[in-house]
């Protein structure tokens, strides 16, 4: 069934990865074959942050065929010199795990759709993310598995939103893991729950676009169906609003940006949202427990209604 | 319970003539007797006392351990209990099945005080999906929001939510009274079968979709009707009862619901009309 969460901060930073960590390990029950992070920092850097693996998780239930590890220094290697071609200058290099790499990079050109489809024409290699503020960390197991594998429970920042997957469409794998990118636009993530039953032929036309899927997962389309909106000058708001007609099935997802969180929910409320709003923080998951590990006391929360679309700014 | 093979006494319906005939075998017949304290035993229930009161605090418990605790200390005779941090947690209060004040200092989480057969619970916080469902009798006040299925299949009592409900509202109701402060979600009283609901705020798409029967009654805006749910007329009854509901959930006070829509089911579903009446109320 899947858990999503969310919060952004108004007009502060706070520590994101523990406070999500904590709102995703109290809907664990919902699914804990793979849990995933979109971290936003406090401040937009002057560089691009840029998550790859370089190959999948083999262990604790996958369904990736194992690897010889030695392709995922090859394909590091290669990585690499893709990024000196396209003058993408490493100012700090991170190996958080074999298949996983995090690249700190000056990179000042603005085609990040010719250079990511550069880096993913490596057989095996995907960005998860790429941003001056957006970090997307994935893998399989529980929040509390993957917050501690990635050191993630002392990130600050501002806002943040998180999965807890049950895989039921598609594989256990990181692949099909949320949040999904907004490919290839910087700073975009997205996190679902439900199921979209027009998954194909959506992903047809918008691969008739040039748009660009990885997984066979149907929560991607929502990633991609916003980034081609927003490709054609749509605001966010605008193409969740569109989506509300264009995607047909049970959903609640949510949206972030470097400044800004979304949330929307179809027309037939079929999937699950509760939210808090204060002047200073907005949370919201697919169960109250997911906010109350963040706020214990006693508070106003609601949900929203059918064909529900919101968005806020840190 | 009297073993009616052995027994030589008659029942007072036996002695009213009523039976005659002492059943053996396997499928013998047991008769109800007033005289006899076990046919007044209702399995899972406690004779609690109103006065006797006490706190728990289910901050550190599982749902199934808060629960066995509720039960535990309605063994004990505590007939009213007040539960402190439920802090969102779901399926608490579940399964009471006899008279007790039940109350919650604190938001529930899915699946709150489902199956409930005559306790009065009062929730000062909000409700995940699902509140009552099953619920038989007793009276349910929500003093905050509600989530989806708020009343799913309840067959009585009194659900009441002081502020706004989520989407499918009595989805499949087959009795009782849901009353709503606020507005409610898509799809209320999708296919409920009896009972009535109440809605002072708006409420959204699909009103009464499929409903086979019942009643329910708008104050504010209808986003649409559903299949086969239709306006009706409102009768001076129907003030008069509603009036004094809302008395007894507490809200609405200065309401004017005269000026509320009434709806029912237009019975044109599927083969209805060609239903004998037995057979209606076997469809329901």
């Amino acid at each position: 069934m899947c858990g999503i969460a969310g919060l952004i901060h108004r007009g502060k930073s706070s520590n994101v990865g523990h406070e999500l960590q904590g709102m995703l390990q109290a809907l664990k029950h919902r699914g804990e074959d793979s849990t995933g992070y979109a971290l936003y920092g406090d401040t937009e850097g002057k560089n691009f942050i840029m998550r790859v693996k370089v190959g999948e998780n083999v262990g604790e239930g996958s369904s990736s065929v194992a690897e010889d590890v030695s392709v995922y220094d090859k394909r590091k290697n290669i990585v690499e010199s893709y990024l000196a071609e396209m003058g993408a200058k490493i100012i700090k290099e991170e190996r958080v795990l074999p298949y996983s790499l995090r690249y700190e990079i000056e990179y000042n050109k603005d085609d990040l759709l010719n250079f990511s489809q550069k880096i993913e024409s490596i057989p095996g290699v995907e960005i998860l993310s790429m941003g001056k503020s957006l970090e997307v960390i994935k893998d399989l197991g529980n929040a509390k598995i993957v917050c501690d594998r990635y050191n993630l429970d002392k990130v600050v920042g501002t806002h943040a939103i998180g999965h807890a997957r049950m895989a039921t469409e598609s594989g256990v794998d990181i692949k099909s893991a949320h949040p999904f990118w907004g490919y290839p636009f910087s700073d975009v993530s997205v996190v679902h729950n439900g199921q979209l039953t027009n998954y194909w032929n959506n992903r047809r036309i918008l691969e008739n676009k040039g748009m660009r899927f990885m997984s066979e997962c149907d929560s991607e389309l929502i990633a991609v169906y916003l980034a081609e909106k927003m490709r054609n000058g749509a605001t966010l708001e605008e193409g969740m609003k569109d989506s509300l007609r264009g995607l047909d099935g049970v959903f609640t997802y949510f949206v972030a940006t470097k400044d800004s969180l979304g949330m929307a929910k179809d027309t037939m409320a079929a999937k699950p949202l509760v939210l808090y709003e204060s002047d200073d923080l907005v949370a919201m998951g697919s169960e109250e427990i997911a906010i109350r590990s963040l706020l214990p006391q006693e508070i106003d929360t609601y949900d929203p209604f059918d064909g529900e679309v919101k968005v806020w700014q840190i | 319970m009297a073993n009616l093979k052995t027994s030589e006494k008659k029942t007072k319906a036996q002695s009213m003539g009523l039976h005659t005939e002492v059943l053996t075998g396997k499928t013998q017949q047991k008769f109800f007797n007033p005289d006899e304290a076990e046919n007044f035993y209702y399995w899972g229930t406690y004779d609690v006392d109103f006065n006797k009161r006490t706190d728990l605090d289910v901050k550190d418990l599982d749902c199934k351990e808060a629960n066995k605790k509720i039960d535990e200390l309605m063994s004990q005779g505590y007939g009213t209990i007040v539960i402190k941090n439920p802090q969102g947690k779901h399926s608490l209060g579940v399964g009471i099945l006899n008279k007790l004040n039940l109350i919650f200092e604190g938001s529930l989480g899915y699946f709150g005080v489902g199956s409930i057969d005559g306790p009065t619970v009062r929730i000062n916080g909000r409700v995940g999906w699902s509140c009552a469902e099953n619920m038989m009798a007793g009276k349910v006040v929500i003093e905050k929001n509600a989530g989806s299925c708020f009343g799913a299949a309840i067959r009585g009592g009194d659900l009441i939510c002081k502020g706004s409900v989520g989407a499918r509202t009595g989805i499949d109701q087959k009795g009782g009274t849901i009353i709503i402060g606020g507005d409610a979600g898509a799809f209320t009283g999708f296919m409920m079968q009896r009972g009535r609901i109440v809605i002072l705020g708006d409420v959204g798409i699909n009103l009464g979709d499929s409903m086979y029967d019942g009643t329910i009654f708008v104050g504010g805006k209808i986003g649409s009707f559903g299949s086969d749910a239709v306006e009706s007329p409102m009768t001076k009854s129907d003030i008069d009862w509603l009036k004094r509901k809302l008395k007894v959930a507490e809200i609405g006070e200065n309401f004017d619901v005269s000026k509320m829509t009434k709806i029912v089911a237009g019975k044109k579903l599927w083969n209805y009309d060609a239903l004998e009446p037995t057979e209606k109320k076997g469809a329901i």
